[in-house]
């Protein structure tokens, strides 16, 4: 029975002993001059896992009397997380190299924050949840100060921390009354004393303050205080870790509390889904205007699009949770290649991080600007870029969900923050003469880039079969 | 609902019960005390001779990472102890579970040793 478990978990419990014995073997041999060498086997072992779980079929599983649940969402997930942490790892390699930050633990402490994330989609249990959350976090505070020496690094961890702790509490209180007063853990058992109609008055607030947790970690308004400042603070790839598999992770889960465990009660959780929603665009599109240093800039979007992906999840239907999949899936890849130009962005090797600063960049880099302004309008969801097509999906699924007052509060919203993605474009193309930035020199950015904004125009066919994977997925979670 | 708020009753009664006691006894200080302050009595007391800095001193960051290691491996023990009490109820998918746990503990333990924090210098 015990062995039957382990060969469901078995990429996870592959990932951790592989990041046990990197740490081993770096702090054994060369320590820190391992790092280039494991930064890469890392991400190789990201992409392998990600084919492995990619190319695994097969029926719902579950694993450990179902605490751990692997079905076509959860790998749908994985594979998304798995993909954007190795491309995030590879694109770290320069800036952190340049600037002396890259240690060994670096890699491994992505690893062991990837192995939170990926219990996080497939858990089946507040106790599983709670354990894949914690793994994620912890990591993830450390990697966010990581230029330790550093006032603004520092503190974004410690504010971090503090405030994943108060989200923790928040969730575990939820956790607790959930479990007084369903008389389990099991998100299967949840369900079932939540089913027909009215939800007991514990478990109502028990749902409340779970979903207040929640959506601390996909920093969703009012729970997004934390954002801006640690993603200005953190190093520059690391924000672009923050921005990606994270989020994707914290959504994921979100969906299957939600689907899973309160499947029953749509109606209570759906309106709480749908004001976080709506705050969170219009907070995104509106704060984001005055922000010059484009990290804060990319954190107000960041906050803006997770407005949307919950959206589609406060449609409650499949199509909404389908939606909300493909939502992620194009957010991930704009941000990967946006943050692959954002790394780069240096004048005489030191980074700039204004906004101003890049007037007149499409002199000094042509390529690199047109990239910049295809991203720029994919994430505003201008019409022929893929982007567009994911605000469509979200839009169409809170419609058909009886949520068309969302729909047309998003719309107003996009329209809103479309200002500030455009202003980054009149800036590369109108702006004024200044001191021009160097010209981005890494290949592996410089392929990032380059190949997100190709897949956000090439896209628009037929979005590389990611809306069908995002039904079968949504198909497993919504039954 | 009535009776969901029934059962929370002793509650709100021992809240308002503790926080009407501790208003009467900070209050009672208030108005009961004689008060006679001068320089003296207000300023920091230390043990027959003037304070030497403030109260509040830097200390150095490494006694922080040896009390969290301490705290790390005390919580090992007693996370042990229930563990060897009930051995032999456990069974082997007991006893294999800590064995994975300390195999996990020995490899932090081994890091941490081999990255010197275990050395104050």
């Amino acid at each position: 029975m015990i062995s039957a478990d382990i060969a469901i978990v078995l990429p996870e419990v592959f990932l951790a002993v592989y990041a046990m014995a990197a740490l081993l073997y770096a702090v054994y041999t060369t320590k820190d001059k391992a790092a280039p060498a494991l930064l890469w086997a890392t991400a190789a072992v990201f992409a392998a896992v990600a084919i492995w779980i990619g190319l695994s079929g097969g029926p719902v599983q579950t694993a450990f009397g179902g605490a751990f649940v692997d079905d076509g969402f959860a790998r749908f997930s994985k594979v998304v997380i798995l993909l954007s942490a190795s491309a995030v790892l590879l694109m770290s390699e320069g800036y952190l190299a340049k600037r002396d930050l890259l240690r060994f633990e670096y890699p491994v402490l992505i690893v062991l924050a990837v192995v939170g994330m990926m219990m996080m989609v497939s858990a089946g249990d507040l106790m599983a949840l709670y354990m894949g959350l914690e793994l994620q976090s912890l990591a993830l505070y450390v990697v966010a100060s990581l230029r330790r020496d550093s006032v603004k690094s520092t503190e974004a961890g410690l504010k971090y921390f503090v405030l994943g702790a108060l989200s923790s509490g928040l969730l575990l209180y939820g956790a607790s009354l959930t479990y007084g007063f369903a008389g389990t853990t099991l998100f299967s058992g949840i369900v079932q004393t939540a089913q027909g109609g009215q939800l007991p008055l514990g478990l109502l607030f028990g749902l409340a303050f779970i979903a207040a947790g929640l959506a601390f970690k996909v920093s969703a308004v009012p729970f997004h205080m934390w954002t801006p400042d640690v993603y200005e603070g953190s190093p520059t790839p690391v924000t672009a870790f923050f921005a990606t598999a994270p989020k994707v992770a914290a959504m994921g889960l979100f969906a299957r509390v939600v689907h899973d465990a309160f499947g029953g009660a749509v109606g209570d959780w759906s309106q709480i889904i749908a004001l976080l929603s709506v705050a969170s665009m219009f907070l995104g599109a509106i704060a984001a205007i005055g922000q010059t240093n484009i990290k804060r800039l990319m954190a107000y979007s960041s906050i803006a699009h997770m407005g949307f992906a919950l959206m589609g999840l406060a449609s409650g239907t499949e199509a909404g949770v389908q939606a909300m999949l493909i939502y992620m899936a194009i957010y991930v890849t704009m941000n990967i290649g946006t943050f692959a130009f954002i790394i780069g962005m240096e004048k005489d090797g030191r980074p700039v991080r204004d906004i101003r600063a890049l007037s007149l960049y499409s002199k000094t880099d042509p390529t690199g600007a047109l990239a910049l302004l295809v991203l720029m309008f994919s994430l505003a969801g201008v019409p022929p870029m893929v982007g567009f097509f994911g605000k469509l999906s979200v839009l169409a699924a809170a419609v058909d969900g009886g949520l068309a007052w969302l729909a047309v509060a998003g719309v107003i919203a996009s329209v809103i923050g479309a200002f500030y993605y455009l202003r980054i474009v009149y800036f590369m193309y109108f702006g004024e003469e200044t001191e021009a930035l160097d010209k981005n020199g890494s290949p592996i950015l410089w392929i990032f880039l380059m190949g997100s904004a190709a897949a956000m125009v090439f896209g628009v066919f037929n979005l590389f079969g990611v809306d069908t994977a995002a039904a079968l997925a949504a198909e497993t979670l919504v039954r | 609902m009535e009776e969901l708020l029934r059962e929370y009753l002793p509650i709100l009664i021992f809240l308002g019960l503790a926080i009407g006691l501790g208003l009467v006894l900070i209050l009672a200080a208030v108005v009961l005390a004689v008060r006679n302050p001068d320089p003296e009595k207000v300023s920091a007391y230390e043990c027959g001779f003037n304070a030497f800095d403030d109260a509040r001193m830097k200390f150095d960051v490494r006694f922080y990472l040896v009390s969290i290691l301490f705290i790390i491996f005390d919580l090992e023990i007693a996370f042990l102890f229930p563990w060897a009490v009930a051995f032999k109820d456990v069974g082997l998918l007991g006893f294999w579970s800590m064995m994975v746990f300390l195999a996990v503990l020995t490899i932090g333990f081994a890091y941490e040793w081999k990255k010197g924090a275990l050395e104050w210098e």
